[in-house]
């Protein structure tokens, strides 16, 4: 069963600032998502291979040959906030 | 009565190594981008590197057989069945927030390499160092920070995103490793395989070869392992024995001084010759590793992988062991002649050619190489072939020329090339070894110094010496020096 402070966690690993009234609200609802999928645990799968793809398809590659991308300018320019050939990013650590 | 020292703990060190290696491809592991070092910031970048929403990479055939072989040349076992994952993790030299990686799957578990360690007299002592896997993964950006030469103060980063998308393979190996000398010994053998491969440049400076050390010590004799530190920042193999020999004499000193020691990841500080503790990325253990859904999993056809394995060059140690049983060489002359593969080529060359392998080795060790440190350059550089040096080598073998002139001729051999044969005979260098011409010489010389003669016969024997130097000079140093003695020898005495 997912608690509140495994919501706290999740959401520090991924970014997020959520309110008090939002962790309970989303411990509430992950917790009724992990039991729904919970009920596969019923099945017995001892013998079946683990699942790593959608797709039965294996040993896709491309040659090792450059394409350069016709429009690199557009990407830098797509950025919040380029600065000449780079991309500008905000304070990494606090010290 | 004498008081017993208490009995002093001796400490070992457990040492592993994690070398990322860039792999010599044109292009990126994931996308047609080029990995050409040293181009403008944010040259080489596309959507699929830049992790653009519903982009699709597709992994580099070169790198899949690049890992494969280079799985091969460490005596892995190849995954029958391998994937990719997402290590998810935050920071901004990561343009999708998380890097394509192998997680639980690795493309080579299970391997070795020997490492050689020769002492002061020559003597050589050969350990294996397992290796636990390779992976291949993705590189990331660089960044330059803004407001201050650290990133601690650092008001902002700019991102240059050329190196995202480089293609790594991960080598981890087991804790098999003891000393800062083994590590170093470890990582040259390491690049040394790799570069006989040509699936890596093993350029430290510019980053495709970087090396990170794990390191905790423990009493001799106890089995569980001490604190592990990481330490990073080395970029060179000089550094990287140099750290662990700090690092292996700094976590002693807080173990007998009472301290205890915390699991931590330490930089080594060249200018100041010690590690220094970084601040520890917080939650960085948890990356939540999922099956890449992007990429197909990787089940290398049996055939495919006979053909991968029959294209694996005779590597260092191979050479070195065949240089010492079937050529005889010393193991110090094997090592420094494997160690560059255009040496042991251009080595193999001259022997094909004809040369002993003892003149080759002697030719190629001293004169060449001096040559090549003063002059900065590689041995794919020098005009002479070697077929050219195994003539040189003959011409002093059959007493054509001594060996005096052939150190003579070298550097204009060296610098403009041709036949070392052909610049004899057009310089009028050919020994003199015919015995009635040395005898009709040495007596005109005998005459033309009467006094000389009667001195060395009242006793003066020292003498010799100046009747061997008017010969030379009246030879030009192509008087063969054996048969002249010999001559000169029998008429001193009369
Ligand atoms: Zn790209």
């Amino acid at each position: 069963m997912i608690g509140q402070q495994d919501v706290q966690k999740v959401a520090h690993l991924a970014r997020l600032t959520l309110t008090p009234a939002e962790e309970a609200q989303f411990t509430t609802q992950l917790g009724a998502i992990l039991e729904y999928v919970e009920q596969l645990n019923e099945l017995d799968v001892t013998t079946v291979e683990p699942t790593t793809r959608a797709i039965d398809v294996s040993n896709i590659t491309r040659p090792d040959q450059q394409h350069p991308h016709p429009n690199r300018a557009q990407i830098l320019a797509g950025a919040p906030d380029p600065e000449g050939d780079f991309f500008r990013v905000p304070k990494i650590m606090d010290s | 009565m004498t008081t017993a020292a208490p009995a002093k703990t001796t400490y070992e060190a457990v040492i592993g190594l994690e070398t990322h290696c860039q792999l010599s491809t044109e292009t990126k592991i994931f996308c047609p981008c080029s990995t050409q070092f040293g181009t403008e910031p944010n040259h080489n970048v596309c959507p699929v590197c830049m992790g653009m929403p519903g982009v699709l990479p597709v992994l580099n055939q070169k790198v899949l057989e690049y890992a494969v072989k280079a799985g091969m040349a460490l005596n892995c076992d190849i995954a029958r069945f391998s994937k990719f994952d997402r290590k998810q993790y935050f920071y901004p030299d990561l343009p999708k927030n998380y890097q394509i990686s192998q997680y639980d799957l690795p493309i080579a578990q299970n391997g070795w390499l020997e490492i050689e360690l020769v002492d002061e007299l020559g003597s050589a002592t050969r350990k294996t160092i397992g290796i636990t896997r390779l992976h291949m993964e993705e590189d990331a950006g660089k960044l330059v920070h803004g407001g201050s030469d650290r990133l601690s103060g650092s008001t902002f980063s700019l991102a240059d995103y050329n190196r995202a998308g480089v293609p790594l393979c991960e080598i981890v190996s087991e804790p098999d490793i003891r000393s800062g000398q083994e590590a170093a010994e470890y990582a040259q053998e390491l690049r040394r395989i790799l570069r006989y491969m040509g699936v890596c440049d093993g350029n430290m400076q510019e980053g495709s070869l970087r090396c990170d050390v794990n390191i905790s010590v423990r009493p001799v004799g106890q089995e569980a392992f001490g604190t592990k530190v990481e330490i990073k920042n080395m970029n060179s193999f000089n550094a990287i024995q140099r750290a662990i020999d700090y690092e292996i004499q700094r976590q002693v000193e807080v173990l007998e001084s009472g301290g205890t020691l915390s699991q931590e990841t330490r930089l080594w500080e060249e200018g100041a010759q010690r590690t220094i503790s970084m601040r520890s990325k917080e939650g960085s253990s948890d990356y939540r590793y999922f099956p890449e859904p992007d990429l197909t999993p990787i089940e290398v056809p049996l055939a495919q992988l006979e053909t991968w394995r029959s294209q694996l060059p005779e590597l260092p140690a191979q050479k070195r062991h065949r240089y010492e049983t079937d050529l005889e060489l010393s193991a110090y002359d094997a090592r420094i002649l494997t160690d560059d593969l255009a040496v042991a080529q251009y080595f193999e060359a001259t022997l094909w050619a004809g040369a002993p392998a003892k003149q080759a080795v002697n030719w190629i060790m001293s004169d060449i190489t001096g040559y090549l440190n003063t002059e900065k350059r590689s041995i794919s550089e020098i005009a002479l072939t070697p077929a050219a040096l195994a003539e040189l080598i003959a011409l002093i073998e059959s007493s054509t020329i001594s060996s005096k002139i052939a150190k003579d001729l070298l550097p204009k051999l060296l610098s403009q090339g041709g036949s070392p044969k052909a610049l004899v005979e057009q310089k009028g260098l050919t020994q003199i070894s015919d015995s009635a011409t040395l005898t009709a010489l040495i007596d005109q010389i005998l005459a033309a110094h009467p006094q000389e003669l009667e001195q060395y016969r009242a006793g003066k024997t020292k003498l010799q010496g100046f009747f061997v130097g008017q010969i030379m000079k009246k030879t030009n140093g192509r008087a063969d020096p054996k048969l002249a003695n010999q001559i000169l020898s029998k008429k001193l005495k009369g």
